[in-house]
């Protein structure tokens, strides 16, 4: 009887154990082998086929045996929490990577792998995976946003394409009657995917080259209170079933203007043939000038994997020397710019119609969001905004109170690369 | 024979003990050492900060705003799914036919899932197109379409909040009051027949409601509870399309976009939700004095 007691609790002991390695086993990395093991980690690409494509990648590289994970769901936290542990991935995209990875030493300097190609990626992305003159991710695709119009609705509203955001204001506004709304912004009325790029087109911009705020000017308030105008002349589409980032809205007639991805425009140019097309975000004052927001995720390799150099390798192979495989990737599935340059001008999906305007749009007035940009920063921003669209509240005063955090921020952010330095 | 059944004792409670230690226990006192730290993006940190994270989640307006959110919310849902869920009871418990049937019809939507419900509220319901559920009720009186969850002036959002956990809640708490209905005495009411009160307020007043007074204790602390872990439906009604919810945080909605969102700091965030733990200790254990949750039906 002791003995079978003894057995059972061994068994119980044995399986709980065995329970939890088993929790703890499923990262990708497999076990074992002489070849290394690398694990990559990609968000969920909305579009068919991308999971197949960058198997396929991993799949060609002979030096290391990569395997890719794709992970739905919130990404940014997934990756933000396994950065922390010794099971995360070896390589991994990222939107980013940001600040305080950085600094956390989170993420390893990939400075090295674009010796000699630094100038053949678009610089707006580049400059926001660039810290302390290092480089901290390599750009995959360049993803942007613009606003998208109905010809045939500005036509029989009378209304121009608006080139001025007060323009934009009136169109809006025109083109609102009981069944259509003039413009949608995002359900949250625009606070959310706006961001800085009203400032930018202001002529004003998040933080400045020497990290100090850049829109401690009378004329940032101006504009903002324009938003409010949009909210409170009721041009705006507010609570539509599928938010800003998915062109649904749009092309069920709901609204005549939407802010919307490039990633839309394949669909849209599908079930609208010629009847639309894409502006900036139109510029506002004597210094404006229009802006869209650029980005792009970035490839980088945790601090905490276990073979370093591999993943590095194997970055540098599919990200800087594999063109075919970028082209690839950015074109033949969703609709991405390359963040390469040169494959970016070869590309003929990009040569023609809306799609050649959208380049254009990210060469000449593309803004990538600052690195020195923290969350804390961008938090207290957009409620800010949050408020003096839906709220009317007094611009003024949001944005003191705004510049003070943010100043603040970017004093903690660089005083830890001080303290780093003197370390 | 002793420890024989120490034994036993262990290998039942054991697994579920290491469990609650592991999962519970060492993140609560994990958490509780974070809040001293500069914790960025880390769970080990190595810079001690004493009090600073403390001064500067009660310095910080949202997270103040969160605590006023929460004040708002309680104040709505917790009398609304008590006068629902008692006039449930009362109505369940006086049909004579097919009262197995309401009881479980009401009951049902306790079954449901928060995220589901809230994605149904917000996409279906209460969406801000004229096609919407609501929109078409106001539609077929004139009114113009509301954007339900985008307009915070006059606060409609409230409206869709409050309703989806009251229709998830409500029958729950039905089925509380109707054990509680089920244990009162049918002489009590036969006696006030006796002395000449009147069936309906007056009975409801003076025998009903004293009767029930421990269930009516039991679920108001319940309710309250409840109403500090909201997350699922704020969360799921209000956040955009990048999961940032713009107002109307509840305080767990705010410390998770803090501690675990894109804000990462651990630090900041472990000490709002020590601050969290202590408020609703407080107040739990203050609500339950005043209320006097123990004594029996029959003390009150």
């Amino acid at each position: 009887m002791t003995m079978s007691r003894r057995a059972l609790l061994a068994a119980g002991a044995g399986a709980g154990v065995g329970l939890l390695a088993a929790c703890g086993s499923n990262t990708g990395r497999g076990s074992g082998g002489s070849r290394t093991e690398l694990a990559q980690w990609y968000h969920q690409y909305g579009e068919a086929g991308t999971e197949q494509a960058v198997e396929r990648y991993a799949a060609a590289y002979k030096k290391a045996s990569v395997k890719v994970q794709w992970r739905p769901g919130n990404y940014d936290q997934q990756t933000a929490a396994a950065l922390l542990t010794d099971s995360g991935p070896d390589v991994f995209e990222v939107n980013g990577p940001t600040i305080d990875q950085i600094q956390g030493g989170q993420v390893v300097d990939l400075t090295d792998l674009l010796k000699g190609v630094e100038d053949d990626f678009n610089p707006a992305v580049l400059a926001q995976k660039r810290y302390d003159g290092r480089i901290w991710g390599v750009p995959q695709a360049v993803d942007m946003q613009m606003l998208y119009y109905r010809k045939s609705l500005l036509r029989d509203a009378g209304v121009e394409p608006p080139t001025t955001l007060d323009a934009l204001v009136d169109a809006a506004k025109k083109l609102t009657d009981r069944k259509v709304k003039g413009l949608f912004l995002g359900n949250d009325g625009g606070a959310g995917v706006l961001g800085g790029t009203p400032l930018y087109a202001a002529g004003l911009q998040l933080v400045t080259a020497d990290g100090g705020v850049g829109f401690d000017d009378p004329a940032a308030a101006r504009t903002l209170g324009k938003l409010h105008q949009l909210y409170a002349d009721k041009s705006l589409l507010l609570g539509a079933p599928a938010d800003w980032s998915d062109p649904s809205a749009f092309l069920q007639g709901l609204t005549a203007m939407q802010w919307c991805g490039l990633w839309a425009l394949p669909q849209v140019q599908k079930e609208l043939g010629d009847d639309f097309g894409v502006l900036p975000f139109p510029k506002d004052g004597g210094q404006g000038r229009p802006s869209v927001p650029v980005g792009a995720y970035g490839a980088a390799v945790s601090a905490r994997s276990r073979h370093k150099d591999a993943a590095k390798e194997f970055v540098r192979w599919l990200w800087v020397e594999r063109t075919d495989y970028q082209e690839d990737f950015a074109l033949s599935y969703g609709f991405h710019i390359p963040a390469r340059i040169s494959l970016a001008k070869k590309a003929t999906r990009l040569q023609s119609g809306p799609a050649a305007d959208a380049v254009r749009f990210t060469t000449d007035h593309g803004c990538a969001q600052p690195l020195l940009w923290t969350p804390a920063a961008q938090s207290a921003y957009q409620d800010a905004l949050s408020r003096i669209i839906r709220s009317g509240a007094d611009p003024e005063g949001e944005l003191r109170a705004v510049v003070g955090k943010v100043a603040a921020e970017l004093d903690r952010v660089k005083s830890a690369k001080k303290a780093k330095t003197a370390s | 024979m002793r420890g024989r059944r120490a034994l036993w004792f262990w290998v039942f409670v054991g697994p579920f003990a290491l469990g609650l230690a592991l999962f519970t226990y060492v993140p609560l006192v994990w958490s509780v050492g974070l809040s001293f730290f500069d914790a960025r993006n880390t769970v080990t940190p190595t810079h001690f900060v004493g009090l600073d994270n403390y001064t500067a989640m009660l310095k910080d307006d949202a997270f103040v705003d969160s605590l006023k959110t929460f004040l708002v919310f309680t104040a709505f849902i917790v009398p609304a799914t008590y006068a629902f869920s008692l006039s449930l009871a009362l109505m369940v418990n006086r049909v004579r036919r097919a009262r197995a049937f309401f009881r479980s019809v009401f009951f049902l939507p306790a079954a449901c899932s928060y995220v589901v419900a809230a994605l149904v509220w917000k996409m279906s319901i209460f969406n801000g197109v004229r096609f919407g559920l609501a929109n078409t009720l106001l539609g077929w009186f004139g009114g113009d379409p509301v954007a339900w969850l985008s307009t915070t002036d006059p606060p409609w959002y409230w409206l869709v909040i409050v309703t989806v956990r009251l229709w998830l809640q409500a029958g729950f708490y039905m089925i509380l009051f109707l054990a509680g209905l089920q244990r009162i005495d049918p002489a009590l009411y036969e006696a006030a027949a006796v002395d000449g009160a009147r069936p309906g307020w007056t009975v409801l007043r003076h025998i009903t409601l004293p009767q029930l007074r421990a269930t009516s204790v039991a679920v108001v602390l319940l309710l309250v509870i409840n109403a500090f872990q909201a997350f699922d439906e704020f969360y799921n009604l209000l956040s955009d399309a990048r999961g940032y919810p713009p107002y109307a945080r509840p305080p767990l909605v705010y410390l998770y976009y803090t501690a675990l969102g894109q804000g990462q700091n651990l630090g900041v965030g472990s000490a709002g939700a020590v601050i969290l733990a202590l408020i609703v200790a407080i107040v739990t254990v203050g609500q339950a004095r005043w209320l006097r949750l123990g004594r029996t039906d029959a003390d009150g």
